[in-house]
């Protein structure tokens, strides 16, 4: 089974936004809410690099392990999930993730937060595939579908590319020896850097250790 | 034509390039310099994948949330491992190490008895407005302790017990409690230290209560060091709730508007800081409990009815219970002069 993940090559990213507007606009995505990102690291000086990023569905998510009402699941894909129907919104996902990944609708002007929001791979949510209450709550599920990320799929330099890690790895390589140099996949040593677990996990279920 | 000057600006130019020549060569300028060289991979093996990344990386972002700007931050392990680990030991094994304490202690000790029985008379110990100025803050306390219990210990416990389903309306009320709550308790808060701060001044006399430990470890009973109004260990307990009260407080409005003030660094710093509290708090506030229900015959009615026996305040406040007969506050007894 593959292994889903995402890997942006720093060396190719031109900032071009197009990976966050597609994604907004697959999803249909509220406003204050951004599953994914481009930051520009060392902005305006030399050695200038763009990095697009999002959840990275890593291989132990610390989102999972900090969750005082165990709301995520793992898929066969390694894709990490979420329910939106027992997550609180208490925002202790954020202060877990490395990437800060998981997002919130405000909800009222106290500041207070909704339910989680976060990049699902494209891959809905835990309710039956392609309905419309998976599509209200997470949106598109292209995965069922047989198609990748949109995000990846309209990267026009294809520096973010999205899907079996180990075939984005040999891509990445190649391309890296053929230019002559490479800086490394970002956020991988942190996702992707812990042993995978290997097998999915479910609400409750013995993945997470239900602690 | 007059003879070349520099402008200013060519002058600012060239200073500034000197300057960042100066500065150490940096990851980033080593990346300028990556071109195909000497140091080119030549097997795709040798391409590296995994780079250690162990420091906050902090970019540039165009949206309007600005601390997106981290683009990796480790230090969430660390937060992970407190949050999964550490917090729950804190409060768990304070907790229970509290009670086990204790009960160690009321099987060697037993219910502190008023030494020569009770006299029947009533001395006005706390009236109106300080008990219920206690009961504020300590039933907004005991709410405020259960639910950040649920939130703290409901995986691992109330899950397997009551499942998904129940739980997450259950936490999601735990939740609005404890945010709630949280005004009374500040409000309670103020009240005992307008009420009761000047009383809990530490004196010289605090001193020999510290030293003897109240007598609390005499078995023989009735040895009790001589005190005001409150002695040291009420004190204690009363600059423990106030300052830890403070703190948590502070820290809990501040994790309540995430990222109002700081970034995800000090979120994790507060909520460290906010459980510390809350698991020295809670220990402190069951030792309270003890000693003013089972430990002591005769505590109880002092934030229950208000009064208490005349016996029970020349034993335990003896300075206070003198003040108190000569305001006349003593049943039965006329004001002494």
């Amino acid at each position: 089974m593959a292994r889903m993940k995402f890997l942006c090559d720093a060396e190719r990213c031109i900032e071009c936004n197009a990976c966050v507007t597609a994604c907004k606009n697959e999803h249909e995505v509220p406003w204050g809410i951004n599953r994914r990102r481009l930051v520009t690291l060392n902005d305006g000086k030399p050695g200038e690099r763009s990095i697009s990023m999002a959840c990275m569905h890593c291989n132990d998510p610390p989102c999972a392990a900090v969750c005082p009402v165990d709301c995520f699941l793992q898929t066969a894909d390694g894709v990490v999930l979420h329910s939106k129907d027992l997550c609180i919104g208490c925002g202790y996902c954020f202060y877990a993730c490395p990437f800060g990944a998981p997002q919130y609708p405000r909800t009222t002007d106290f500041g207070s937060r909704g339910k989680m929001d976060k990049c699902t791979f494209c891959a809905g949510g835990p309710e039956p595939d392609g309905s419309v209450e998976e599509y209200q709550k997470y949106g598109a599920n292209r995965l069922a579908e047989g198609k990748l990320p949109l995000c990846a799929e309209m990267c026009s330099t294809r520096a973010l590319m999205g899907g079996d890690g180990a075939v984005l790895a040999d891509i990445y390589q190649e391309r890296s020896l053929r230019r002559g140099y490479g800086s490394g996949a970002p956020g991988w040593s942190t996702a992707y850097g812990r042993n995978d677990r290997g097998s999915p996990f479910a609400p409750g279920g013995p993945g997470t250790g239900g602690a | 034509m007059r003879p070349t000057r520099l402008p200013l600006h060519a002058l600012l130019l060239i200073a500034l390039l000197a300057v960042q020549s100066l500065a150490a060569p940096t990851f980033a300028q080593a990346q300028l310099t990556q071109v195909p060289g000497q140091n080119s991979p030549t097997s795709k093996e040798q391409v590296p994948l995994y780079v250690p990344q162990d420091d906050k990386l902090i970019g540039r972002v165009s949206i309007p949330d600005e601390k997106l700007a981290v683009l990796v931050q480790p230090e969430g392990r660390e937060w992970r491992e407190w949050r999964t680990n550490t917090l729950r030991l804190a409060i768990g094994g304070l907790a229970i190490g509290m009670t086990a304490v204790l009960a160690v202690f009321f099987l060697y000790r037993g219910t502190i008895r008023i030494h020569g029985g009770k006299s029947g008379r009533l001395v006005l110990r706390f009236n109106g407005l300080d008990r219920f100025a206690h009961w504020t803050t300590a039933v907004s306390f005991l709410l405020m302790a259960l639910t950040g219990m649920i939130l703290t210990f409901g995986r691992p416990l109330l899950i397997p017990l009551i499942g998904h389903q129940a739980f997450t309306p259950l936490a999601e009320y735990a939740k609005s409690i404890h945010n709630f709550v949280s005004v009374p308790f500040v409000v309670g808060l103020l009240m005992i230290m307008a009420l009761w701060l000047r009383d809990n001044i530490p004196e010289k006399a605090d001193w020999l209560w510290v030293k003897t430990a109240g007598g609390l470890f005499s078995k023989a009973g009735g040895q009790h060091p001589e005190a005001g109004r409150f002695n040291a260990g009420q004190k204690l307990v009363f600059w423990s709730i106030v300052l830890g009260g403070i703190g948590m407080a502070a820290t809990g409005y501040l994790l309540m508007v995430p990222f109002a003030f700081t970034g995800i660094g000090g979120m994790q710093i507060m909520h460290v800081i906010h459980g510390l509290l809350a698991a020295g708090l809670i220990a402190a506030v069951i030792g309270h409990i003890y000693i003013g229900t089972i430990g002591m015959e005769g505590a109880f009615d002092a934030m229950g009815c208000g009064e208490v026996d005349e016996n029970w305040a020349m034993e335990h406040h003896r300075r206070w219970y003198e003040e108190q007969l000569r305001k006349g506050y003593v049943e039965g007894r006329q004001p002494a002069e």
